[in-house]
């Protein structure tokens, strides 16, 4: 398929209307009704809803160093597959992406998939060892563009670090993604502190060790005129805490995970250490608050934390197992399932907290804007009708570490469409050379 | 009976059904030859991962007494030891015959992974795993209560209506959470003794009353009361101040023994910080259990032995 | 399913009765003798024996149970048995005429497991084994002494022995099996 013009026939937008979508080299040309295809290679996108290509603000691709469990290409095929177009890739690889020439390795290895954009994001300490700060402007600098900044994984738990750190980062506009959870009171934590964990005899997570680092971190960035995003926010304690923030006028923003707005801690009964995640499932309460959290904005967007892992470190005891979920695959059905259909938020809404403010707050220059003339040609078009039992063909990145196999999920990716090249048609991932050949074709006439 | 995984799963009939077993088991045990044939043929693998030698041999003794062929697969100076997991060690046994496997783990839920995973087809009998269960260690307290209770006309029968104060570390005692399930099931009443930084803050809906006052409990006249070990490592960990404020408080001593009520039993699982959690006269006093508790525990544990191994195979 | 009376009450008792006459004449008197039931009927039956033969030679014949569970040789073929208690006589066995009792007498395995037990608690000086019903079919070189009725029976048949004390009622009936 060497086209670089298709035609999205009748597709359904996010506000509800039908329209024709035209895309040209890489862009959007033109929305509309009856639209003429001009020699385009025609989708029928009939009954499809048409959503801005998803942007991920935290996923782990694992590549430099943990290869076993993901690489670049196979994360971004996973991220296609889920409608995403754009990854933030975490910077907990090995080494630790915290100098500008490994930020501009990621990027390139990024390019090189053709599946999906990566965005690198910056260690916010050298080794994500919380002792002295990485190169923070020269990664904002390099040909990355680095703007957001996390030692995800692990907390920036010292104050005076974080503050500096939420100093330094206001000359280039960039922002700290805090990873909330005070080391102390998390030391052996398993899981969600609460009945469940009484009784499992695993180490309890309290809730407030992640509510007392947002509670620190929304005062510093106050205190220093900063901007701070917050990490896979799981508990209700942390929506209040942030909720306050915002009305203060704190320049805060906050993510949830598609698992923290669906599974709950008593999945860990089974002991399956596919359930074991970091921050832990939680309550059913919190995943009540978390929900209307993200529904009245104070939660700003979804993020997947696509944590991949091979069998090996799974398929063991609880306590002995890594901490993580791949969700890049799963994360529109989820959000579909427990936002839209529980009548929290709409389409409009998903397209908001799956695309457009995720690439606000990571500052994609150009992007963010929905789907509009003259923007980059990212989009997925998705079947709100279907439903599938999710297994492991579902997934197509490396590691199958799913807490929905088994599970019933609403919804499908028919297609992705990234720089106006399909990297899924169909419902099927297309091809690595095709796709490789489309944005080389793209690139060339842009 | 497939697996004993927790006490959380056993019905009262069930739990009683075990414990007549055991009383059955317990006669055996004083006859001139207390070898029975029944496993003969069997092979049940003791597979330790953290060390118990008293756990280990009282299961080593249960099998044996009941003919099974016993290997025993400790993880020091193991493969194990050098980072084997725990599917590999599962698969190996697995192609060795195992029929059973008594596994003692320092992760919660290891017994729980080894029976779900497919790995391997024998019953799995958790002989302590983390900080969660311990179930055979309460059926052989639930065992020793119900005889000294009521003798030799013990079977059939629960524990209705008896108050049973389990004292100490609450938060990390496999024993307590496996006690408290099947005292419940049998139909006591489990009372949690210890320093509020040592019993769990969470227990919604748990079938147990929770006092921080020794003496309290003590003056309510409890039937059962059971100390639990503290290990040294919580003693540096701000749980409590230091051994002797905890002795004071929360210590079965000489004057706290001579205020319980005549007939109140003293328990505890072993081993023992005699001068810390209980002093050496509750120890060796006629009222406690502690060496009672021992020869129990080969029968419990020939009883679980003998419903997870004879019979048809229940999937 | 057709079920046909063999005994009734009063054939139970006069044939109860007859086995305590031979148990004494075969033992020459009731020295040494201890009655052994094999749970759960057997014990009934033991205990009734134990009476008759006491009331016949005027002297107290120590009774008690013998389980077999732990010893048979079956035990992964069926469901969990659950064991029953023994109990063994203060005189113990060394040196005693044991009479082994049981309801039916049919494949011989449980008179196997039965002194296997034995052996693990004394030496008797003999072993007499005493069925109200033997309906054939041994698959092991075991013979009853006493017997209360012979019944030929197809394996495909059922022989069903009620008691008083377990069943409320009294009779032995043989049903055609296999539904």
């Amino acid at each position: 398929m060497t086209n670089s013009s298709f035609l999205l026939r009748g597709a359904t937008l996010a506000d509800g209307s039908t329209a024709d979508i035209a895309i040209v080299d890489g862009g959007i040309t033109g929305i509309g009704s009856g639209l003429d295809a001009f020699g385009a290679t025609v989708v029928d996108a009939a009954g499809l809803l048409a959503l801005p290509g998803l942007v991920d603000l935290h996923t782990h691709l694992r590549e430099p160093g943990f290869e076993d469990s993901e690489t670049v290409l196979t994360g971004t095929r996973a991220a296609a597959a889920g409608g995403f177009t754009t990854v933030f890739a975490m910077a907990n690889t090995s080494p630790v992406a915290d100098t500008a020439g490994l930020v501009e390795q990621e990027l390139a290895l990024g390019e090189a998939s053709g599946y999906a954009t990566v965005q690198p994001i910056g260690a916010v300490t050298t080794g994500l060892a919380g002792e002295r700060l990485a190169e923070l402007g020269a990664m904002a600098s390099s040909r990355a563009r680095v703007r957001l900044f996390s030692d995800d994984g692990f907390c920036v738990s010292d104050p005076l670090l974080m503050r500096r750190a939420l100093e330094y980062v206001k000359a280039f506009d960039g922002a700290i993604a805090q990873h909330a959870q005070e080391p102390r009171l998390t030391v052996g934590a398993q899981m969600n502190e609460g009945e469940v964990s009484t009784r499992l005899g695993l180490t309890g997570w309290p809730a407030v060790a992640e509510e007392a680092i947002i509670a620190r971190d929304v005062l510093l960035t106050e205190h220093v005129g900063s901007r701070l995003h917050v990490c896979h926010v799981s508990t209700a304690g942390s929506v209040d805490i942030i909720r306050w923030a915002k009305a203060r006028g704190i320049a805060v923003t906050a993510e949830v995970t598609p698992h923290h707005l669906l599974l709950t801690d008593d999945l860990a009964e089974s002991y399956d250490a596919r359930f074991k995640v970091n921050p832990p499932l939680r309550s059913a309460e919190d995943v009540e608050a978390v929900r209307a959290g993200l529904a009245d904005g104070t939660i700003d967007i979804v993020a997947t934390d696509h944590a991949p892992h091979p069998d090996q470190h799974k398929d063991c005891a609880w306590p002995e197992a890594a901490n993580g979920m791949v969700g890049l695959e799963s994360a529109l059905s989820v959000v579909h399932a427990a936002m839209v259909d529980t009548g929290l938020i709409e389409w409009s809404d998903v397209a908001r907290v799956l695309s457009e403010a995720p690439a606000r707050i990571g500052r994609l220059e150009g992007m963010g804007t929905g789907l509009t003339i003259g923007s980059r040609a990212d989009v997925v078009l998705y079947d709100t009708r279907a439903a599938r039992a999710f297994g492991v063909e579902s997934l197509a990145g490396k590691s199958a570490n799913s807490p929905y196999l088994g599970r019933r999920l609403p919804g499908r990716v028919v297609a992705t469409f990234h720089r106006g090249v399909p990297t899924v048609l169909d419902g099927r991932l297309r091809p690595h050379d095709e796709v490789v050949a489309g944005q080389k074709a793209v690139t060339a006439r842009g | 009976m497939r697996h004993l995984l927790s006490t959380r799963d056993l019905s009262r009939d069930a739990a009683i059904h075990i414990l007549d077993v055991a009383e059955d088991m317990a006669q055996t045990q004083t006859r001139e030859v207390r070898k029975l044939p029944t496993l003969r043929g069997k092979t049940v693998v003791n597979l330790f991962f953290e060390d118990s030698t008293r756990t280990r041999i009282s299961f080593e003794a249960a099998a044996k007494r009941l003919s099974a062929d016993v290997i025993n697969f400790s993880a020091k100076g193991s493969s194990v030891s050098k980072g084997e997991s725990l599917k590999d060690t599962a698969q190996t046994l697995e192609e060795m015959g195992a029929d059973a496997v008594v596994i003692r783990h320092g992760a919660s839920g290891a017994p729980h992974t080894l029976a779900a995973s497919g790995w391997i087809d024998a019953g799995i009998v958790n002989a302590g795993d983390g900080t969660h269960e311990h179930p055979t260690q309460a059926l052989l307290d639930a065992f020793t209560i119900r005889r000294r209770l009521h003798g030799d006309v013990s079977r059939g029968r629960g524990l209705d209506g008896i108050t049973v104060a389990i004292v100490g570390d609450i938060l990390h005692s496999r024993v307590a959470r496996s006690n408290v399930w099947l005292l419940s099931a049998l139909g006591a009443r489990t009372v949690f003794v210890g320093p509020p930084t040592l019993v769990p803050t969470h227990l919604d809906g748990w079938p147990a009353d929770v006092s921080y006052d020794l003496d309290a409990t003590i003056a309510a006249s409890p039937d059962v009361v059971m100390m639990l070990r503290i290990q040294t490592e919580r003693m540096n960990d701000a749980y409590f101040p230091n051994p002797r404020e905890y002795a004071r408080r929360w210590g079965l001593d000489d004057e706290r023994l001579a205020r319980l009520r005549p007939d109140t039993i003293v328990m505890h699982p072993g081993p023992m910080n005699r001068g810390l959690e209980i002093s050496s006269r509750a120890a060796d006093s006629p009222r406690s259990t502690v060496r009672e508790q021992v020869a129990n525990g080969v029968s419990a544990r020939m009883a679980v032995l003998y419903l997870l191994l004879s019979g048809e195979r229940e999937d | 399913m057709s079920a046909r009376t063999v005994l009734q009450h009063a054939d139970i008792s006069r044939a109860l009765t007859r086995i305590a006459h031979e148990i004494l004449e075969s033992n020459r008197g009731p020295d040494a003798l201890v009655i052994l039931g094999i749970p759960t009927r057997g014990v009934v039956l033991a205990r009734r024996v134990a009476t008759l033969v006491s009331e016949i030679s005027g002297v107290d014949v120590p009774v008690g149970s013998l389980d077999v569970t732990m010893y048979r040789d079956d035990l992964s073929r069926n469901p969990t048995r659950a064991p029953a208690p023994t109990s063994i006589p203060a005189r113990g066995l060394d040196g005693a005429t044991v009479v082994l009792v049981d309801d039916v007498l049919y494949s011989g395995r449980t008179i196997r497991a039965a002194l296997d037990a034995l052996g693990d608690i004394g030496r008797p000086r003999a072993v007499r084994l005493a069925a109200l019903v033997d309906r054939g079919h041994r698959e092991l070189p075991i013979r009853p002494d006493f017997v209360g009725k012979n019944l030929p029976s197809a394996p495909s048949e059922r022989i069903y022995v009620r008691l008083e004390d377990v069943d409320g009622e009294e009779s032995v009936t043989i049903e055609q099996g296999g539904a």
